[in-house]
């Protein structure tokens, strides 16, 4: 019995090292001026889908070149996170708009 | 000296900002038509200010800055457009609106006789000296006088990017020194 269940158990172990856990998808929100979450984790494979709700147009832009998604007034864009690390990003048009994204690998 | 401090700021104010100051000792209260219409009108005249400079300006980050004004402004403006429609409201032309459109084409006469550098830094300068202008009367005077909530937000909205505006201003203004 106890040998079955360790079996399952090493099964279990062994499936979640083969198949990689499910990419995310993580929502960040430029609204008012103001990106939220500010601070935010994730993981190499992980979507950012990047929603601006404002009437301006917004840019998210990482300080290292890493990205720099252009956002047009209400409209959405996704980027596949490809390196680890953590980011710090702002909007090139209101550089008051900045947050961090944590990229685990 | 605290007095005569703030004497001469109050001196400085006024002769930095004779438009909006003259509206708010009137004292009578802005109605929101008039709102409407002079923070409508102070968004054109930014957009008027940006398009010169668009095809004036030499630095790239002055072209870069005036590309952000008429980008914001326009959005601004649309969504106020937007808004007049929706409150079912016709801006009302006023003396504020009247004044400040005036003070503006001489600002825009006055800048087109500069080339090079010389508009750059004065086409900045300005900039600097509108959006304190302009953030003030919104703080002290449209935003509070404004009466439907709607409106009220979207000048809030204004003031916010605005400041942001005069700070980038501000940053241009230095590099150029």
């Amino acid at each position: 019995m106890s040998g079955r269940l360790s079996s399952i158990a090493v099964a279990l172990v062994f499936a979640a090292m083969v198949v990689p856990a499910r990419a995310a998808t993580i929502e960040i929100t430029m609204e008012n001026l103001v990106i939220s979450p500010a601070k935010v984790s994730a993981k190499v494979g992980d979507t950012i889908a990047w929603i601006n709700k404002d009437v301006f147009a917004h840019t998210a832009t990482a300080k290292n070149g890493d990205f720099d998604v252009t956002l047009p007034p209400g409209k959405s864009a996704t980027s596949v996170l490809k390196k680890a690390g953590t980011v710090d990003y702002y909007c090139r048009y209101h550089p008051n708009m900045r947050a961090t994204l944590k990229i685990e690998p | 000296m605290f007095v005569r401090w703030s004497a001469a700021i109050a001196a400085a104010i006024l002769l930095s900002s004779p438009v909006l100051l003259q509206g708010a000792s009137a004292a009578d209260k802005l109605t929101d038509p008039q709102i409407a219409h002079i923070a409508y009108t102070a968004g054109v005249i930014d957009i008027n200010a940006a398009k010169q400079a668009e095809k004036k300006a030499r630095n790239k980050d002055v072209k870069a800055f005036a590309e952000d004004m008429l980008r914001d402004h326009e959005a601004v403006n649309k969504q106020a457009l937007a808004l007049v429609k929706k409150l079912n409201v016709t801006p009302e032309d006023n003396d504020t609106s009247k004044a400040l459109s005036k003070q503006a084409s001489d600002k825009l006469a006055e800048l087109d006789k500069l080339d090079g550098a010389a508009f750059d830094k004065a086409y900045v300068a300005n900039e600097v000296a509108y959006h304190k202008t302009v953030n003030g009367a919104l703080e002290t005077q449209l935003i509070p006088s404004a009466s439907n909530a709607e409106l009220k937000s979207l000048l809030q909205t204004g003031l916010k990017i605005f400041q942001g505006h005069q700070q980038h201003a501000e940053h241009v203004a230095a590099e150029l020194k």
